[in-house]
């Protein structure tokens, strides 16, 4: 469980972002993960509704954009979804595989008020 | 009132990759060669890193950086009654050490003395993932009595690492593991990872891990004074 601290390091930036823009208040946030990246977005909403209190965040929303985590198959030019476990091409069988995305972590905008 | 968006586009992590970076180039500036071991609890962490210990001495010197969730410093100790200095480092429940623990940690130990640091991660598959520390390589152990299918279920720990070691292979005549399954599941996530298979207990495969290790502090060094 280290959802706490990537809730902390959100806070960080959206903070960061929101006095550099002058805001008042922040109404939402906007967060893009890949599939692959071992975060429960439920645990995220909990602590953010805990430690963004009191901050420019209060009572702002976390929007998850989640990406799918897609592999590609070196045997036959196959390219599918996995829900995050590795599984074998669901085409041929094969598991001579590629990882082509999943690991986006990252903080894209916020909405704000001034 | 109306709501404007700022654009932002910031990985998540990024002060805590920003100080391990300071860390890494703090490190390379005094010339210590440092790396970041993780595995499960029980892998053999501790017991990698004695053994590693007992075959370097009087080659190196050698730091210890343990990470533990609770203030318990059984593996500290373990590594002070061999002679090297070690910190404990107790991350307060938290479930993996990150960059800035590092950098405390670093204030009780006297790493400028030193060409090698081993930092033990706290024991957990999924959190040391995320975290980077600042280490110039790092490590993972996967003990065969914890299955095969580590790879397929875990996928986080194996990407990025520089090198795999098989640990406990003693054990293998007792179990199922498939070890061409095993490693089928870390090529797909680490294509080409250089992997040692090796036992605390008979010391099998030591030799190569060893042999591994200070070439990479050889080359580190010499690139350094380069
Ligand atoms: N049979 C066998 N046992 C081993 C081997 N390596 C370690 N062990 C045993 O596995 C147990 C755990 O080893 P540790 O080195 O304490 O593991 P660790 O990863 O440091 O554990 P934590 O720090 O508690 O997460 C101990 O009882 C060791 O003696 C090995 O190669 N073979
Ligand atoms: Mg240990
Ligand atoms: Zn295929």
């Amino acid at each position: 469980m280290h959802e706490l601290a990537v809730t902390e390091s959100i806070l960080q930036i959206a903070e960061k972002h929101a006095h550099q823009a002058n805001a008042s208040k922040v109404t939402d946030i906007f967060l893009v993960i890949g599939n692959l990246s071992s975060i429960v977005d439920d645990s995220v909403v909990f602590y953010w509704e805990m430690i963004s209190k009191g901050t420019v965040c209060e009572d702002s929303v976390i929007h998850f954009n989640r990406l799918p985590a897609t592999l590609y198959c070196l045997v036959c030019d196959h390219t599918f979804e996995i829900p995050g476990e590795l599984i074998p091409c669901p085409n041929c069988g094969s598991y001579q595989l590629k990882i082509q995305s999943g690991e986006e972590f990252f903080l894209e905008s916020i909405e704000i008020e001034r | 009132m109306a709501t404007e968006k700022v654009q932002v586009v910031e990985k998540i992590l990024d002060a805590n990759d920003q100080v391990a970076s300071q860390t890494q180039t703090l490190l390379t500036g005094s010339g210590v060669f440092s790396i970041n071991i993780m595995a499960s609890p029980g892998a053999g962490k501790t017991s990698v890193i004695l053994k590693t210990i007992e075959k370097l001495s009087g080659k190196m010197r050698i730091g210890v950086i343990e990470g533990d969730t609770a203030p318990v410093t059984i593996d500290a100790d373990k590594v002070m009654a061999m002679g090297m200095p070690a910190v404990q480092i107790n991350t307060g429940g938290q479930c993996h050490l990150d960059a800035m623990m590092i950098d405390r940690a670093l204030k009780h130990i006297d790493y400028k003395a030193l060409d090698l640091i081993i930092v033990e991660n706290v024991g957990n598959l999924i959190c040391p993932a995320a975290f980077k520390i600042g280490t110039h390589a790092n490590v993972v152990i996967s003990s065969v009595p914890e299955g095969d299918d580590k790879p397929y279920k875990y996928t986080n720990i194996y990407r990025g690492i520089d090198v795999l070691l098989i640990n406990k292979i003693d054990l293998l005549p007792y179990l199922d593991f498939r070890m061409d399954y095993f490693q089928q599941g870390v090529e797909i996530l680490n294509p080409g990872l250089t992997t040692f298979k090796v036992s605390c207990k008979t010391e099998e495969g030591f030799d190569q891990w060893i042999h591994w290790l200070s070439q990479q502090v050889d080359e580190f060094k010499n690139r350094i004074h380069a």
